[in-house]
This record gives C-alpha cells, sequence and structure tokens, in this order.
C-alpha cells in the first residue's frame, strides 16, 4: 500500500514537473512568435530566420538618466516649473498611475541632479522612493541613498552614481520578480517625460537652430522601441493602454521623417573611441511640431493627473 | 500515514524546487550584473538599464537601442565564469556590421559615438566550447551601457 501510493505520488510529482517544463517551453515560444511578429516590417527573410533563432530580445530605451544627458548636451536649460509637483504623489494609487510616475520623477530627478539642483534632487530621490514602495519595490531605494546624496551634494560623480544604482535596483527587482510590464511602463513614463520636457524648453523651432528639435525629431527612433517593449508585455491591461496611446504619438510622429544610410565606422587609434559616421536626413515642419508638442502635453497631463 | 505525509512533503519540496529554480539564477544574474559587470563600465556611469539573462551555450541574445548624437557610450559585454568567451557584435538596421569583438581578443567593452542619432543592434552569442559528451554550460550574461559625463 505504502510503496504503491509512494509510486502514485513520483508519477505524479514527474506529470507535474512535466506540464511546468511544457508550459514554460511554450510560453517562451509564444513569446517568440510575438517578437517575430513584431518585425514584420522587415523584408529580409535571412534577418526573420536569425531572429527566429535569438533566444533573447531586449528593446532598451534611454533611461532616465541618459534621457536628463541628452536634455543637457542639447543645450537645455533647468526649469522647475516643468517637473511634477511631488505634492502630486499622493493621487497615484494605482499600479499604473504610481509606475508611471516613478519614470516620471526619476527623470526629474537626474534632470535636476545634472542642473547640479541637489534640493530638488534629494526632493525627487525621496517621491520616487515613495512611489517604488508602492509598487512593492522595497528595497531598491533606501534611507540609505537619501542620505548618500545628502553626504555628498557637491560631488555630482557619486550623485549620478547613485541615482544609477537605484534604476538598476529597479529593473533587476522587477526583472527577477517577473514584473517586467511594471518595469516597461516605468520606462515608458521616464521618456515621455524628457520628451516633454525637451518640447516645452522650444516655443518656435523657427527662431532655433539647436540641437534641442534634433533630438525631439529623432525621438522617432525611440518611439519604435517603445512600441516593441511594450508589444513584449501586450497580455497586461495597463500595458494595452499605453501601448494604444503610443500608437497616437505613433500618428503624430508620422509627420517627422528620419533616414539615415552610409554608416561607417571611423576607429580613433589614440583615444580609442570610435565614431559612427553616417547620412542622415530628418524633416519637421512647424506645424507638425505643434501637433507633436500638443500631443506630448496631453499625454504628460493624463500621466501626471 | 506518516510515511505518506512526508512522501506528499517530497512532492510538495520538488514542486516548489522547481519553482524557485529560475528566480534563484535570476537573483544570481542580477547580483553579477550588479557586483562584476557594472564595474567595468567605469569611468563611464551606467544608464540603470538591466539587459541580463541566463543563456546557454549555442544560445544568441540581441538588443535594440538608438544611440544619440553627442554622447559617448561604453558597452560592455559580461558572462559569468562558466562562459568562457563572449562574442558581440554591433550592426546597424540593415544588419551591417560595424563591430564585432572577436576580431579584437574577445574584448568585453566598446567605446564609440555617434555622428548622428541612429538605432543599432547588439547580437550576443555564446560559443559552443564544451566537447561532445560534455553537458553544454549555461551561464549570466549581462549588456550594460556607459554614459561619459562631462
Amino acid at each position: 500500500m505504502h510503496k504503491g501510493s509512494k509510486k502514485i505520488l513520483l508519477l505524479s510529482a514527474m506529470a507535474v514537473m512535466t506540464v511546468l517544463v511544457i508550459s514554460c517551453k511554450c510560453n517562451r515560444e509564444s513569446e517568440q512568435m510575438l517578437q517575430v511578429s513584431g518585425e514584420q516590417g522587415a523584408a529580409d527573410s535571412a534577418l526573420v530566420s536569425s531572429i527566429e533563432s535569438v533566444k533573447q530580445i531586449f528593446y532598451s530605451l534611454p533611461s532616465p538618466l541618459e534621457t536628463a544627458m541628452i536634455l543637457k548636451r542639447s543645450g537645455a536649460t533647468y526649469n522647475e516649473e516643468l517637473l511634477n509637483p511631488i505634492e502630486n504623489a499622493s493621487k497615484y494609487n494605482t499600479t499604473k498611475s504610481m509606475a508611471l510616475n516613478l519614470g516620471i520623477y526619476s527623470t526629474d530627478l537626474s534632470y535636476a541632479s545634472l542642473f547640479d539642483q541637489t534640493q530638488a534632487t534629494i526632493k525627487y530621490m525621496t517621491v520616487s522612493k515613495k512611489m517604488a514602495e508602492g509598487l512593492g519595490i522595497l528595497n531598491a531605494i533606501d534611507n540609505s541613498v537619501i542620505e548618500k546624496l545628502e553626504e555628498n551634494i557637491n560631488n555630482r560623480d557619486v550623485i549620478l552614481e547613485t541615482i544609477s544604482e537605484t534604476f538598476l535596483n529597479t529593473n533587476s527587482i522587477l526583472e527577477e520578480d517577473d514584473r517586467v510590464a511594471v518595469g516597461s511602463i516605468i520606462l515608458v513614463g521616464g521618456w515621455i517625460e524628457g520628451l516633454y520636457i525637451a518640447t516645452s524648453l522650444v516655443e518656435d523651432i523657427n527662431k532655433v537652430d539647436n540641437e534641442m528639435v534634433d533630438r525631439i525629431i529623432d525621438q522617432k527612433l525611440s518611439l519604435q522601441t517603445v512600441l516593441k517593449l511594450l508589444e513584449q508585455s501586450n497580455s497586461n491591461a495597463d500595458v494595452r493602454e499605453l501601448y494604444s496611446d503610443m500608437l497616437e504619438l505613433e500618428k503624430v510622429y508620422n509627420d517627422v521623417k528620419i533616414t539615415v544610410s552610409d554608416v561607417k565606422v571611423i576607429q580613433d587609434g589614440k583615444t580609442k573611441v570610435a565614431t559612427l559616421k553616417s547620412k542622415n536626413v530628418t524633416t519637421l515642419s512647424p506645424e507638425a511640431f505643434k501637433r507633436l508638442k500638443t500631443k506630448v502635453i496631453e499625454l504628460r497631463k493624463k500621466y501626471t493627473a | 500515514m506518516v510515511r505518506m505525509r512526508s512522501s506528499i512533503y517530497i512532492l510538495v519540496s520538488a514542486v516548489v524546487l522547481f519553482l524557485a529554480l529560475p528566480s534563484s539564477s535570476n537573483a544570481q544574474c542580477k547580483n553579477f550584473a550588479k557586483k562584476i559587470c557594472r564595474l567595468e563600465l567605469s569611468p563611464y556611469v551606467h544608464d540603470g538599464n538591466y539587459n541580463a539573462a541566463i543563456l546557454t551555450e549555442g544560445e544568441d541574445a540581441e538588443l535594440f537601442k538608438t544611440f544619440y548624437a553627442g554622447q559617448q557610450y561604453r558597452i560592455s559585454v559580461c558572462g559569468s565564469e562558466t562562459l568562457s568567451k563572449i562574442e558581440f557584435i554591433v550592426m546597424d538596421v540593415d544588419r551591417k556590421v560595424l563591430y564585432t569583438n572577436a576580431k579584437n581578443n574577445f574584448a568585453t567593452s566598446w567605446d564609440f559615438k555617434v555622428e548622428n542619432t541612429q538605432q543599432l543592434i547588439i547580437l550576443v552569442k555564446v560559443p559552443v566550447t564544451s566537447g561532445k559528451n560534455e553537458e553544454l554550460k549555461s551561464g549570466c550574461v549581462a549588456i550594460m551601457f556607459g554614459l561619459k559625463t562631462d
């Protein structure tokens, strides 16, 4: 009797394990199918077959830190009025609103830190911590992070390293907890905030010949990554809503043209830094910019409301 | 009855162990990326993004990213000790190869800037080095980006 029931249990265990293995494999296959179907624009069949053999595909968006660096390098000025007020934090009670605003506040804190606005950096790190805790990412930003920022108010390198580490903590914890969808929403929130700050800093594209306009145009390329990233989690209702917003943004970006060709690598033997040279042609009419700016303001207002 | 109960414990433990395995691997990968790979980006500042996965010999991963004009980047690709060499290839969107570390003694990083903003693809390959009768090795592979500050 005992031997019999042991055998049955052993067989049951094996059956359960087999089902689990098969279900895991199927999930991965369906993910790959989704990724492959996302590449429909590519006519090259060799490309498609190459992607099919790839185990994992990452779509990497500019992080809040990179977004803030791009803003600064493009000649942005610091304007605290553009940031999402920290008082708004109490309004964010859903996973979607907390994730979006964790991204938004993360970009705000990166932007403030690059302009040496230490008090604002600490304020925005504190509110980011609140959002992260609301999302259950308890160890991503602890009190020691705030203390480290306070102790290094005059050391930008330490501040940037600290911010970078908190982003890595947040992203890796979410990945570990199998909450990739939440991680994607955070990234999209941060990206939209960067676009909002950039477009807000440009009043009239005819009056400026600056890099900021070029970087706003360039976001058309990152928008493609945003869409692919969200497609990977399209079983999540919050992601589907966000995806639909991004499709609306894509319609506006369709008026922006970018072509990149003849990419060549020039290696500098002295600095060991390579430069990728290419021919880029971009167009953005004042009317298209106005429509884009209006859409970005509308989305940002919706996310911070 | 006692034996029956212990058998149930075995069954439950086996299932729990099975479910916990991927999570434990992910945790190891997270620590590896944070404690080892991130350091290789210095003096560049890590952008904060986490792109890491457990790969087995013979498997590939691809990463799509837009790189911005004016910003200098360091790509760092590192694999855990169990994997010997990791190959990484940087391609444009037409999959034209721009850089491969295989021609550079399997360097683990590459510094570059783009004159104009463009999307690039980073293809990471884990070559098979195990013998025919050996089990294929698996390990964590992380693709990380560093940003040059002023």
